[in-house]
C-alpha cells in the first residue's frame, strides 16, 4: 500500500482552477519531490494533504486514512512544515520545540533521540527568540518542530526557500537521514535543482501532474539534443538563436542558452560558424545532457 | 491536560513579552481610571460669580459670603449696574451674574419674596448648567421658601466618578477581553502558526479555551485594580456585595471574549481585528451605552439599539451595586439579559471558529 495516494483532486479558488486532476502516489520510506513554479498549486496540494484544506473532487489518503473523513487520526500521525516560517518569533528555540511537543502529547526529552542530530546543530541557541535565528537555522527548528512527535509522514511546504547554498545541502543531508529512519517525505520545491535530490518526483504545472518518475528517467526521456550557448552580447544572442534553422527552442540559463536543437538540420560547428558570422562575440557552443529544469521547460511547452 | 497548560503558558509568554500588550493591558486600565477621575470630570472648580445688586443690602451680603464660602465658587465682582455684566461676560471676566433687584432685602421681609436672575454663560452649555445650578444650591439654603429642596440620593455632591467607575469597567473589561483575544488569535493566523495549530491533534475548542484564560485572568487583575483604585482613591463606595459584582463581571467578561472570538473568526489580519474592534466595540460602547450620553435622551431607534450593547447592561448593573448597593433581586432583569447575550455570543463564535483553514 502507498503511504501517500492522490486520486484526481480538485480544488478550486473561485475561477482560478488550484489543482486540476492531481493523482500521484508516495511509496513507503521515499522522499517524493514536487516540483513546480511559485502558484502552481503545491502548497493547495498540501493543505489538502494536511487535512487543512477540503478538496472539491477526488480523494487522497494518507497511510489507508482519507484526508476528508478521517482527519483526526492523520492530524496526530503527520508532520507538516509549513512554506512560510511558522513558529512563535517571541518564544526561544527551546520554548517553541517544547510546545509543539506537548501540543502532540509528548515531551522533548522522550524523542531527543529522534531530533538529537538537528536538534544538536541549533542547541547552543535555545535560548535565543526564534524570531533573531538566521534563516537556515529557523529551518532547523521548524524541521525538529515537524519532527519531535516521531510521525511517519512529513510534509515539507518548500523547505529551502530563502536558505543559502551551503544550509542547502545540510538540509537535505537531514532528510537523508530522516528518511533512512524510515520516515516517508513529500517535499516541495520550486528549484529545480533540488529535483535531482528526490527519489521519485512529479512535475506540476497551473495545477495539472505534467510528468512523473524518477529524476534520471525524466532526463532520459529528453526528446532532443542541446546545446549550451554562450556569447557577447546575451540578450541579442537569444533573439537570434531563437530564428535559426534547427532550433526548436532557446531559454537563458543563467550564463548561458540552452538550446534545443534538431539535429538532422544543425551541429555545434555549425551552429557556431553562423553566430560568429553574424557578428556575436566569445562564442561558445557545446553540447550538453539535459537538465530538470530542461524537461519541465520543454514539457510546460507542450503543455501550453 | 499537559497540552493545555503548556498553551496558557506560552499565551502568557505572549502577553508578557510584548510591551504594547503590557501597555493596553495592565497600564491603560490604571489610566483611564485616574484620568476620569480628575482630569476628566465634568465638574467646575472654582468659578467666578458677579453679583450685581446693593452692596449695602443685608440680605445680598449675606448670600455673597455664603458664595464665597462654598468650594465651588467664588465672588469676583460686586457692583450695581446690570449693564456691565454682557462685557464682563464675554471679556471672560465671569462665568455667572446673580442679580438681586432693588431693595432686595426689604422686599424679602415685607412681601414674603423678591425675585433674583441668574445669568448664565450659554456659550458653554455644560459647564454653564453645573454652576448655575451650585448658585441656585446657594440661594437654595439661603431662600428656603423660594426654592424646592432638591437632594441626589446615593450621591449627594453629584460626582461624575459615580459615573464614570462603572462606565470605565465596563469599557476597559470590553477592550481587554475582546480585543485582545481576537488579536491573539489573528496573529497566530498571521504568523502562519494556526496552521501548525490546526494540524496537531488539539481539538479547537482546547485553542479557545487556552486563549481566553490568560485574558480572563488579566481581566480579574484589571477589575481588582480599578475597584481598588475607585474606592480609594476616587472615593467611590462599594454599596453592595462584592461578589455580586464580582460574578456580574465574570459574566461580561465571558461575553466579551465571545465578542472577541467572533471578531477573530470574521478577520484574517491583526489591522481588521483591531478596526473591527476599535470602531465596532468601543465606538458603540462609548455611545450607547449610556457612559457618556443618557441613553432616555436618544431617538427611539437608536435606545434600541444600545439594547443590543452587553456593556450598557453591564454599567447599569454595576452602578445598582456599586453606588445604589442593591442585592440580585435588583438586577436580574438585566442580568438575564447578559446571560442570554453571553451564551449566544459564545456558541455562536465557537461553531464559526474553523477546524481547517
Amino acid at each position: 500500500m502507498a503511504t501517500i495516494e492522490i486520486d484526481r483532486v480538485c480544488k478550486s479558488y473561485g475561477a482560478v482552477q488550484a489543482l486540476n486532476e492531481v493523482s500521484l502516489s508516495v511509496e513507503p520510506g521515499e522522499i517524493y519531490g514536487l516540483i513546480g513554479p511559485d502558484g502552481a498549486g503545491k502548497t493547495t496540494l498540501f493543505r489538502i494533504l494536511v487535512t487543512l484544506l477540503v478538496p472539491d473532487r477526488g480523494s487522497a489518503r494518507i497511510e489507508g486514512y482519507d484526508v476528508v473523513r478521517d482527519y483526526r487520526t492523520i492530524r496526530s500521525r503527520i508532520g507538516y512544515m509549513p512554506g512560510r516560517f511558522s513558529l512563535y518569533q517571541d518564544l526561544t528555540v527551546a520554548e517553541n520545540l517544547d510546545f509543539f511537543a506537548t501540543m502532540f502529547g509528548t515531551s522533548v526529552a522522550e524523542n531527543y533521540e529522534n531530533i538529537r542530530e538537528i536538534y544538536a546543530q541549533i542547541e547552543p541557541f535555545r535560548d535565543r527568540r526564534a524570531g533573531k535565528l538566521s534563516g537556515g537555522m529557523k529551518q532547523k527548528l521548524a524541521l525538529c518542530c515537524a519532527l519531535v512527535h516521531r510521525p511517519t509522514v512529513l510534509f515539507l511546504d518548500e523547505p529551502t526557500t530563502g536558505v543559502d547554498a551551503v544550509s542547502r545541502k545540510d538540509f537535505w543531508n537531514m532528510l537523508y537521514r530522516i528518511r533512512d529512519a524510515g520516515v516517508t517525505m513529500l517535499v516541495s520545491t520550486p528549484y529545480m535543482d533540488e529535483a535531482s535530490l528526490c527519489d521519485r518526483i512529479s512535475l506540476i504545472q497551473k495545477g495539472r501532474i505534467i510528468e512523473t518518475g524518477t529524476p534520471a528517467g525524466i532526463v532520459a526521456k529528453y526528446p532532443h539534443r542541446l546545446f549550451g550557448v554562450s556569447g557577447m552580447p546575451a540578450y541579442p544572442l537569444l533573439k537570434y538563436l531563437r530564428q535559426c534553422p534547427g532550433v526548436l527552442r532557446c531559454f537563458s540559463f543563467g550564463s548561458e542558452h540552452h538550446v534545443a536543437v534538431d539535429p538532422a538540420r544543425t551541429s555545434t560547428e555549425h551552429l557556431q560558424a553562423t553566430l560568429e558570422q553574424a557578428g556575436f562575440r566569445q562564442v561558445v557552443v557545446r553540447e550538453i545532457s539535459a537538465s530538470i529544469e530542461d524537461c519541465f521547460m520543454e514539457l510546460a511547452k507542450e503543455d501550453q | 491536560m499537559k497540552a493545555f497548560f503548556s498553551f496558557i503558558r506560552k499565551e502568557f509568554r505572549h502577553i508578557f513579552r510584548d510591551k504594547r500588550t503590557i501597555l493596553i493591558v495592565l497600564v491603560m486600565p490604571v489610566v483611564q481610571i485616574v484620568l476620569f477621575g480628575f482630569a476628566v470630570s465634568t465638574e467646575v472648580h472654582d468659578a467666578r460669580v458677579d453679583v450685581v445688586g446693593d452692596a449695602a443690602d443685608p440680605a445680598v451680603r449675606r448670600i455673597v459670603e455664603q458664595i464665597d464660602r462654598n468650594p465651588y465658587l467664588h465672588v469676583a465682582a460686586v457692583y450695581p449696574s446690570v449693564g456691565d455684566v454682557a462685557g464682563r461676560m464675554r471679556k471672560g471676566d465671569t462665568d455667572v451674574a446673580v442679580c438681586f433687584e432693588r431693595g432686595y432685602d426689604g422686599r424679602l421681609q415685607h412681601d414674603g419674596g423678591a425675585s433674583v436672575r441668574v445669568l448664565g454663560d450659554g456659550s458653554d452649555p455644560n459647564t454653564a448648567q453645573m454652576i448655575v445650578n451650585y448658585v441656585n444650591g446657594v440661594l437654595q439654603d439661603t431662600e428656603a421658601a423660594a426654592f424646592p429642596r432638591v437632594q441626589y440620593m446615593y450621591n449627594p455632591s453629584v460626582l461624575s466618578s459615580y459615573n464614570f467607575v462603572p462606565g470605565v469597567m465596563g469599557l476597559i473589561l470590553m477592550l481587554v477581553c475582546s480585543m485582545m483575544t481576537a488579536i491573539s488569535i489573528v496573529r497566530e493566523k498571521e504568523n502562519g502558526t494556526m496552521e501548525l495549530l490546526l494540524v496537531s491533534p488539539v481539538r479547537p475548542v482546547g485553542v479557545i479555551i487556552s486563549k481566553a484564560i490568560p485574558y480572563l485572568a488579566l481581566s480579574l487583575v484589571n477589575l481588582a485594580t480599578i475597584l481598588l483604585l475607585s474606592r480609594f482613591v476616587l472615593g467611590v463606595p462599594l454599596r453592595g456585595s462584592l461578589l455580586l459584582l464580582l460574578f456580574v463581571s465574570a459574566l461580561f467578561i465571558l461575553a466579551s471574549l465571545g465578542l472577541g472570538l467572533l471578531i477573530s473568526v470574521i478577520s484574517s489580519t491583526q489591522k481588521t481585528a483591531l478596526l473591527i474592534s476599535g470602531m465596532g466595540l468601543t465606538m458603540p460602547t462609548m455611545i450607547f451605552s449610556g457612559i457618556i450620553f443618557p441613553c432616555e435622551s436618544m431617538p427611539v431607534v437608536l435606545q434600541y439599539f444600545s439594547d443590543i450593547i452587553p456593556a450598557k447592561w453591564y454599567i447599569i448593573m454595576v452602578k445598582k451595586v456599586m453606588i445604589e448597593g442593591v442585592g440580585f433581586a435588583y438586577i436580574y432583569p438585566e442580568l438575564l439579559m447578559l446571560l442570554m447575550m453571553t451564551v449566544f455570543l459564545l456558541v455562536v463564535s465557537v461553531r464559526l471558529f474553523k477546524r481547517r483553514l
